[in-house]
């Protein structure tokens, strides 16, 4: 009887899941074997395994692979030295900030701060090296990319941090471990299912990356993401388009694997 | 002797910031191959002493030599001691192998050296056939091993031990208590042992450093410093004691509560006020003629061991007696007990001062 009740709690929340999560996926799944006129075709994962698709692919993971390197490059440092700081909460906060921002007003405001006319040519003219072309590079890409992805690499690897143990550093540093030796054997090790579901949160979500390639590089970069943004709304290849999200779903559950926490 | 010695504090003060000094112009020196045990309430500094000698803290002022070379500026890795900490802090992500082997590992031993060393570690601590356990899978008491088995496997001069027992049950507390002591005899190893609990350290120790706020109140052995307490800080903080102000008449003659006692105590000027301890089981119950006491019982608890009996005499002074026989609430009793057991205490004396009257008296003794 009470185990029947608590199940009626579960009502909306599975719903929510059948119509907005499981039925969307079957959806896709189903339009990937429809070509654009509507016939049904193996076609379109035949065309996923061209030179083309693959290379697109290929350029996804490698500049998901960027983002996410940088990110733990800058992010773990400064996960560090925040647990050593007078005041976390604010610095958190500071961290946290920005990811409450729409993406988008985030991304025009890069327009503006990397633009011809804008202050980072402004300064570099200034300082003798003459206007440069900023936006629409790889460069602003993965800075923009890193800019918004970076709060989530830092709060897990943070929090992991917080809830080591400082005595084991102590003790490792006791036994004659330098300090170097100490973050090799003890805080990494200590701290990588931070690290993983860090990268998680940064890796998944980067590969299938849309807007920031198309405002931010110009398009000049193409992912996954901008691949299957282009075949729904520009070329209407549907089918193509749900191939495409196939093979992502297949990478991001892949990935989760890959990441998962050790028991 | 002088060679035996291989740490000591000079002068050493430890303070933070602007707050009073946690150590206080401390000086001491640790030999070889004893048992040590720094006690004293939470807050005394005991546990700074440790984070001193291990290298974790730096002192303020003062010198800290290891084999007569001062060592204030050698950090923690590159000392030859170890630690035993109070939460163990063991690495959860490494096995009972691995924790213990970690030390070893960073100075590059050999594999068949490290096994063979971790093994015999392991055998000192009775846990062989552990090695592969993982450190969640293993109990408070096991853990407690394992922390000895890594920090003695180095071989370290000294081993510090920061209140190892206090996170155990009682029973497996005093076990522990037997095997640390048989452990420090088989090795040889000094050991540097900080608690709070008192017996544990009669218990334990060849040597007792009392510490309160930040300085060291008395040291010696423990019958040292069970029966002739310097103050009454330690003459309260080591077992229960009656503590009762006094009139030193002459010496070995004291006045308290109104009567004349002989004592074993010398080296006062005459009418000096003191105040003399007399340890509860010292005293034994007897009729209030026989007794060189009368008190009136209070209160009486059952302890097991004994009755704890509270009485108050005729001057308004606490009496706490010890004893297998049981009393009275309500009744009058009489109290006896020897000269030896009255301790006097001079007020405001320092060790150094105390142990120079106690030579001073004691060679007038010899004297006579």
């Amino acid at each position: 009887m009470q185990i029947r009740t608590r199940n009626l709690y579960l009502i909306p929340y599975l719903t929510w899941i059948l119509l907005f999560v499981v039925a969307p996926i079957l959806l896709i799944v189903y339009y990937s074997f429809f070509n654009v006129d509507g016939h049904f075709t193996l076609g379109n994962y035949q065309k996923f395994f061209t030179p083309v698709y693959l290379k697109m692919t290929l350029s996804s993971f490698w500049y998901a692979l960027l983002i996410t390197g940088i990110s733990l490059l800058i992010a773990y440092p400064t996960a560090y030295w925040l647990t050593k700081t007078k005041h976390k909460q604010l610095w958190l906060l500071l961290i946290i900030l920005p990811s409450w921002i729409n993406l988008l007003l985030k991304a025009y405001a890069f327009l503006g701060i990397f633009g011809t006319y804008g202050p980072t040519n402004k300064l570099l003219e200034s300082l003798g090296i003459g206007t440069q072309q900023i936006l629409f590079t790889d460069f602003s890409f993965l800075f923009v990319s890193v800019y918004i992805f970076i709060p989530f690499m830092i709060l897990p690897i943070y929090n992991a941090l917080e809830e080591m143990n400082h005595s084991l550093l102590d003790a490792a540093n006791d036994l004659g471990a330098s300090q170097w030796t100490t973050f090799r054997r003890i805080i990494f090790p200590l701290t990588l299912d931070g690290v993983k579901s860090g990268c998680q949160a940064v890796f998944i979500p980067a590969l299938s990356l849309f807007m920031i390639t198309r405002l931010v590089a110009g398009n000049r970069v193409i992912t996954l993401g901008t691949a299957i943004e282009q075949h729904f709304l520009v070329t209407q290849d549907w089918g193509m388009g749900a191939t495409i999200a196939v093979f992502l779903i297949i990478a991001m559950a892949f990935i989760m694997m890959l990441t998962r926490k050790r028991k | 002797m002088a060679d035996q010695t291989i740490i000591r504090f000079e002068n050493v003060t430890k303070q933070y910031d602007q707050d009073p000094a946690v150590l206080n112009d401390v000086s001491f020196s640790i030999e070889r191959g004893r048992f040590y045990t720094l006690l004293g309430p939470s807050g005394c500094g005991k546990t700074t002493i440790l984070r001193l000698i291990a290298g974790f803290t730096e002192p303020t002022k003062g010198k800290i030599y290891f084999h007569g070379k001062v060592i204030n500026d050698v950090p923690a890795n590159k000392r030859q001691v170890n630690t035993v900490f109070q939460d163990y802090a063991l690495f959860p992500h490494l096995n009972v192998f691995e924790n213990v082997a970690f030390g070893l590992r960073i100075k590059g031993c050999k594999n068949d050296e490290i096994n063979r060393k971790v093994l015999e570690a392991l055998r000192f601590v009775n846990l062989v056939g552990y090695e592969n356990r993982e450190i969640k899978e293993m109990s408070g008491g096991q853990r407690q091993r394992v922390a000895i088995a890594r920090a003695i496997v180095n071989e370290p001069e000294v081993i510090l031990l920061d209140e190892p027992l206090s996170a155990l049950d009682l029973k497996l507390r005093t076990e522990m208590q037997y095997e640390l002591r048989e452990l420090q005899r088989r090795l040889g190893i000094t050991f540097v042992f900080v608690t709070h609990d008192q017996e544990e350290a009669l218990a334990m120790s060849d040597e007792i450093f009392v510490l309160n706020e930040g300085n060291i109140q008395q040291s010696g052995t423990p019958t040292d410093i069970y029966d002739e307490p310097i103050n009454r800080f330690v003459a309260d903080f080591i077992g229960e004691s009656n503590i009762v102000p006094g009139v030193m008449k002459e010496d070995y003659l004291v006045q308290c509560a109104g009567k004349n006692f002989d004592c074993v105590d010398g080296g006062f000027n005459s009418n000096e006020q003191v105040e003399i301890v007399i340890r509860p089981e010292d005293l034994q119950i007897t009729s209030p003629d026989q007794g060189k006491l009368r008190i009136k019982v209070d209160s009486q608890l059952f302890r097991g061991v004994h009755y704890e009996i509270c009485g108050y005499d005729q001057d308004g002074n606490e009496w706490l007696v010890h004893s297998t026989k049981k009393a009275k609430v309500g009744e009058e009793i009489g109290l006896y007990f020897d000269s030896e057991a009255i301790h006097v205490m001079r007020l405001g004396e320092t060790e150094e001062e105390f142990d120079k009257r106690l030579e001073a008296y004691s060679e007038a003794n010899h004297a006579d």
